[in-house]
């Protein structure tokens, strides 16, 4: 009787439904914008495409106050430990994308340098594929990113915790001789090294 | 002031040195030994007014055939006033290949060494900071040399995984 | 060599060292657009010293030129500069033809000419909206982002990919442009003058704008010349080389243009420059799309230089035959064994390439002159004795692509 007036006011729903429909409704992306990906990433942002009719358009550029980060371009091996530094640095809960071919699987840069997907180094949940994607392709990948979130978030972001085992692909196989084993020393921290 | 006149005036110059001079479409190039070569651009630049280093960069002869040297280093140079270009070239050999700095006469010249210096090992005694500039600091190899493969030595793989409960 | 970058540092007045402060830029920064890192050290806010870092971007480009062929490769020249691609290519090719000795034929000179002054556009208008972005201006920055839009278009209908074409080939192009693009080209013409009115309305007279570049960031002439700067920078501070005019390639001699110049040399006078080369840009557009004479795009077939069209590799058994021997890693192009250095006017300066070839169809050494990575050197030199607001302006103004920096 005393909630008469209350009738039409509330929603009867999961707590997780709740919090991701929340989250993927305000995602706040980290532009790791390295290569002419980038001025694709931007040009989604400019006025043609808009990518604010999707809740993404609060750019951060620091990474404490983001929670979706939008690999977009090829990653070098001077790059991966920014790259990795900068995720870790990210607050739970967060997501990430990987923009173009060359930084999900090293697209046309086949070489000593560049990274042969960014999935070996840090988890990765949408693909984007194209080189570079069309801004309308960014725009799915953010789509498909929220359904993602709507499927699999909960509140307290437990779902996290139980992704401890690597997800990415198989390491390559080692196609160098003996003779030619790695000469360099791992990690290349002189990239992050804080002086 | 043509090919012609610089040929002529440099074979003046330094006639002990026999320096080669050859032509391919627009391109002049003058080859000279690694010894002299500060004093030929310093010549160059002052005569010749080339007060601008277009490009200076390096190849690795190892496999090409025909080739009596490892490495060859190139200076294309401007003369800005009228749009003169000649290159000027010159070869090194493999243990401790080593080459005066052009700083001095090119401020230009400083990240291009640097360059060259990275990607091929070729040392420039004067250069004010030769560190590497494009490779990590803890990079061992010369990554354009002929004898580094494509795909490199492993280095790409070379690091530590984040997996998403530890992030 | 020292390990810690710390230890390039000079030792300025060492005593007063303990006033410095040491500060890290990037590699991952709003205002460095893409990947570059400077360690400045700062007194208050003024920059006594900076540092560039490089090589976050650098992937392997000239390597991999001496692994792919000659019209292979122009799919990872595109994505060097990647503000102007087709520049990139067109200039890719000048030398491959000059080694090859390729006279091109008019029509594709033409429509090589049209696209490289579209896409000088587009990397002015890119440059200067993300200049302009760096410094609060926002509007200009949608304003330049939608104009750079119809350029896309423009080569998405020539090619079919909008961003990154790879449209030129050895003696010639991919396909044929047709009325379509021809229209397209026309229609951007006129919509041009507009949106550049709106974008010098918004900048060239912004209190703001004006403020944060005017006499920030001075290159003067001996400087430019002894530090090789080329393209707008320099003729910015008053050198006037323009290889568009000194070495006429393509169909530039055909034209009527002027090379824009100004004396000033700060960041103020490049982003006027860059504007006011648009303008020259768009008018060789206008008098290139007008004239585009008919014939075919590629050189003739006999000259065993030209991937025969589909057509002639179907029906006849010439072009099959040249068909093949083009693919066959083991066969390709007959290449005099030489070097050669072929430059072109590029957006940003003068993009060179040096080829030692082999005799092959894929070249020995595959060398480009970049010209950001000869600009970015310049930073340093800028950006000393002033604040640190002002590393976006300058960084904007000399306009930095890490992929071409980096390679």
């Amino acid at each position: 009787m005393a909630l008469e007036f209350l009738k039409d006011n509330f929603v009867v729903t999961k707590l997780d439904y709740l919090a991701s429909w929340c989250r993927k409704y305000s995602l706040f992306p980290m532009p790791f914008a390295t290569a002419c990906c980038g001025i694709e990433l931007m040009a989604t942002g400019a006025s043609k495409h808009d990518i604010s009719r999707f809740g993404a358009e609060a750019f951060r550029f620091s990474p404490r106050q983001c929670d979706l980060m939008i690999v977009a371009g090829r990653v070098v091996m001077k790059m991966v430990p920014v790259m990795q530094r900068i995720w870790q640095q990210m607050p739970e809960p967060k997501w990430c994308i990987s923009m173009g071919a060359c930084a999900s699987s090293g697209g046309v840069f086949d070489t000593y340098a560049v990274v042969q997907g960014i999935d070996r180094f840090i988890p990765v949940d949408i693909y984007v594929p194209g080189c570079p994607p069309r801004p309308e392709q960014l725009l799915q990948g953010i789509i498909d990113l929220q359904e993602k979130i709507a499927n699999t978030g909960t509140i307290f972001g437990t779902e996290f915790g139980k992704r401890n085992v690597y997800e990415g692909p198989r390491p390559l196989s080692k196609f160098l001789s003996p003779d030619q084993s790695v000469q360099a020393p791992a990690n290349f921290r002189s990239s992050t090294r804080t002086i | 002031m043509s090919f012609a006149d610089i040929k002529e005036k440099l074979t003046a110059k330094f006639e002990k040195l026999n320096l080669e001079y050859s032509s391919f479409r627009d391109n002049d190039r003058v080859i000279v030994p690694p010894s002299d070569l500060f004093e030929i651009l310093s010549f160059l630049k002052t005569t010749f007014c080339f007060d601008m280093l277009i490009d200076l960069s390096a190849a690795d002869y190892l496999h090409l055939q025909g080739a009596t040297h490892r490495y060859g280093v190139w200076y294309a140079l401007l003369n800005v006033e009228n749009g003169e270009r000649l290159i000027v070239k010159t070869h090194l050999d493999d243990p401790d290949p080593r080459l005066p700095s052009m700083y001095d006469l090119w401020k230009g010249a400083d990240w291009m060494e640097r360059e060259v210096y990275d990607m091929y090992g070729i040392e420039f005694d004067g250069h004010p900071d030769l560190r590497r500039i494009l490779l990590p600091d803890e990079f061992v190899a010369f990554p354009l040399r002929k004898d580094y493969p494509l795909r490199g030595m492993g280095e790409r793989h070379n690091f530590q995984s984040v997996i998403r409960s530890e992030a | 060599m020292p390990l810690n970058l710390a230890d390039a540092i000079p030792e300025t007045s060492s005593p007063e060292r303990e006033f410095l402060w040491t500060l890290n830029f990037g590699p991952q920064h709003p205002a460095t657009h893409t990947t570059l890192r400077l360690i400045l050290t700062l007194d208050g806010e003024v920059v006594v010293h900076a540092i560039p870092d490089i090589g976050f971007l650098h992937s392997g480009f000239e390597k991999l030129g001496e692994h792919l062929d000659f019209n292979q490769y122009v799919t990872i020249v595109d994505r060097m500069n990647y503000i102007s691609p087709v520049s990139n290519e067109i200039s890719w090719h000048h030398a491959v033809e000059k080694l090859l000795d390729i006279d091109l034929t008019p029509r594709c000179k033409y429509i090589r000419t049209i696209f490289a002054e579209l896409m000088r556009i587009h990397d002015h208008l890119v440059c200067c909206g993300a200049a302009a972005l760096d410094l609060g201006a926002f509007t200009a920055f949608l304003y330049a982002f939608n104009l750079r839009e119809k350029i896309n278009d423009i080569s998405e209908v020539a090619s079919g990919q909008r961003f990154h074409p790879s449209y030129t080939r050895v003696g010639g192009l991919l396909c044929d442009v047709d009325d379509v693009w021809i229209t397209k080209v026309r229609a951007f013409i006129k919509l041009f003058y507009a949106a550049y009115a709106d974008l010098m309305k918004l900048l060239q007279r912004n209190r703001i704008f004006v403020d944060r570049t005017r006499g920030v960031g001075v290159l003067t002439k001996e400087e430019a010349i002894n530090r090789s700067a080329t393209g707008p920078i320099a003729r910015a501070s008053g050198v006037t080389r323009d290889l568009r005019k000194d070495q006429p390639y393509l169909a530039y001699k055909d034209f009527d243009f002027k090379v824009v110049c100004s004396t000033e040399g700060d960041c103020y006078a490049r982003f006027l420059v860059r504007m006011e080369e648009m303008v020259q840009s768009i008018k060789i557009i206008t008098q290139a799309i007008e004239n585009i004479p008919s014939g075919p795009i590629n050189i003739d077939v006999n000259s065993k230089f030209v991937v025969p069209n589909q057509m002639s590799v179907y029906r006849s058994i010439e072009g099959l035959i040249q068909h093949f021997e083009l693919h066959m890693t083991n066969r390709q192009w007959e290449t005099p064994k030489e070097e050669i250095y072929a430059a072109t006017e590029s957006p940003n300066g003068e993009l060179g390439f040096y080829i030692v070839s082999d005799g092959s169809g894929v070249a020995y050494r595959a060398r480009t002159r970049p010209p950001s990575f000869v600009h970015f050197s310049l930073f340093p030199h800028l950006i000393v004795g002033h604040q640190i607001s002002d590393i976006p302006a300058v960084l904007g103004s000399i306009n930095i692509i890490a992929a071409e920096l980096d390679r």
